[in-house]
């Protein structure tokens, strides 16, 4: 068991997450010591409810990164519209604009796995509710470099698709009631 | 479901060097992150199961190369993708190119030529298509060839006139291609002008004076230094007071350019080249 805090936390969301996210977002307190990232299946066109998670929480603003934007502690990011959100070595993020996955993009599995390849221990991942297999792959990937996997727990999800998926990839994942996750997120 | 492919950081620069020495395309400047999962992605596409295996297609079968190579750079386009974009050019800056008399345009990485197209229509509603030369360069020839023929899938089109209408288009798209069983082809004389070259950002030189330059979804591909050198490039390549549009999330905040432009509209990504 490490003690070292985490550096980065990455939560892949889609149908059914939208509540336990912007939940989750205004609780977060002044100021955390790791960089949030939020995967979230969005509308692909046209303004979506995810606008409004961008002012969800009084003291920070989440933010969608532009490309090469320096990954910092205490920031909440949200991956943009229409693209895959990848972070580099030297902690930037790199977004690119291949093909869905999942039909997604953003879509969950390559940024849990780019996430994983560079921070290694130090990332936290967690999939919440959703009617999609996305995440679960990257999730596992995540694992096996050294981090740490939660999963909403698929009983108290809106659509259970999702976390199962995820559930049977990572078996080590501890599941999550979402009301939880603060707590947890701060006592790891 | 696909197989896991592990690659090692060293194991992505020897591909890069064989690529470099062999056929001498230079990708050490690319984006490690996208490059690698484009590795990846090429492995699984061609069943290749071992990075060795992978350096000794590459090394020994040129054919094996090009597919390689058309594989590697992320080709996803469409037609006026991000409306609000265009919607910007339509008031913003396809006016102020009216006062030239030869409008010179150069779109850099166009892939298969949908970002052209939707530039061709717009010169067209304004009136300037006649008087405009577009170049329309990309790394990857099998985009251009594709360009060319200027055909697109039908069931993209949906999307694409939704995109249309957005951008404040105020004609009957449709009357733009003609459709048959599962694809379009654009109407020809809205390419008339339009020269569909090879060109290679990271390697070749300036080649014209343009008054505008389009290079959207591309330079998201490199890595801080190659965007800053083809910034320069581009800065070299626009007239005093030329426009340049990046993508949407693209920005120059940390580019030694930034000094040497105005951004014209912020959401847009839009800039003009001060004098
Ligand atoms: C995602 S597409 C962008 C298409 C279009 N501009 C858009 O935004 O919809 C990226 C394109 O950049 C091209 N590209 C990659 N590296 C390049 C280079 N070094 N020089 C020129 N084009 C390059 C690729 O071949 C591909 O067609």
């Amino acid at each position: 068991m490490s003690h070292a805090l985490p550096e980065i936390v990455v939560i892949g969301g889609s149908a059914g997450s939208f509540p336990v996210v912007s939940k989750l977002i205004e609780q977060l307190p002044e100021t955390f010591s790791f960089a949030l990232i939020l995967v979230m299946h969005r509308q692909k066109s046209g303004l979506s409810e995810m606008d409004k998670v961008l002012s969800l929480n009084k003291y920070t603003k989440v933010i969608e990164p532009n490309d090469k934007d320096q990954i910092v502690p205490n920031q909440i990011y949200l991956a943009p519209q229409n693209y895959h959100l990848l972070v580099e070595n030297d902690r930037t993020f790199s977004l690119d604009y291949s093909e869905t996955i999942h039909y997604s993009r953003p879509s969950i599995d390559p940024t849990f796995e780019s996430v994983a390849d560079v921070y290694g221990q130090q990332a936290v991942g967690l999939l919440l509710s959703g009617s999609n297999t996305d995440g679960a792959r990257g999730l596992a990937h995540l694992v096996q470099m050294g981090g740490k996997a939660f999963i909403q727990d698929p009983s108290l999800s809106e659509f259970s698709i999702m976390p199962l998926t995820g559930l049977k990839q990572v078996p080590e994942a501890t599941l999550i009631n979402p009301s939880e996750i603060i707590n947890c997120l701060f006592s790891l | 479901m696909n197989e896991w492919i592990d690659i090692l950081p060293e194991q992505i620069d020897d591909i890069i060097q064989l690529i470099r020495e062999q056929y001498g395309y230079d990708f050490g400047d690319y984006s490690r992150a996208s490059f690698t999962r484009r590795v990846k992605h090429c492995m699984q596409a061609a069943s290749v199961k071992t990075i060795y295996d992978l350096q000794h297609h590459l090394l020994n079968e040129p054919s094996f190369f090009n597919w390689f190579l058309q594989t590697l750079t992320v080709n996803v386009t469409e037609m006026f993708r991000d409306p609000l974009f265009y919607k910007a050019l339509r008031e913003t800056v396809i006016p102020r190119l009216a006062s030239y008399p030869i409008i010179k345009i150069w779109h850099a990485g166009c892939a298969t030529g949908e970002e052209v197209f939707s530039m061709a229509i717009l010169l067209k509603e304004a009136g300037l298509l006649e008087r405009t030369r577009i170049y329309a360069t990309d790394l990857n020839p099998a985009n251009l060839e594709k360009a060319r023929k200027g055909i697109m899938p039908l069931n993209a089109m949906k999307e694409y006139t939704a995109n249309y209408i957005r951008s404040g288009g105020m004609e009957e798209f449709s009357s733009y291609y003609e459709a048959k069983r599962d694809h379009v082809i654009l109407d020809s004389s809205l390419l008339k002008n339009v020269l569909f070259s090879q060109h290679n950002l990271v390697t070749d030189q300036v080649f014209n004076e343009f008054q505008l330059i389009c290079c959207r979804n591309v330079l998201i591909y490199f890595n801080k230094t190659l965007q800053n050198r083809v910034l320069h490039l581009f800065y070299d390549s626009l007239v005093p007071l030329g426009y340049m549009a990046l993508g949407m999330k693209e920005s120059l905040l940390f580019m030694d350019v930034r000094p040497k432009f105005d951004s014209i509209k912020d959401d847009a990504k839009i800039f003009r080249r001060k004098n």
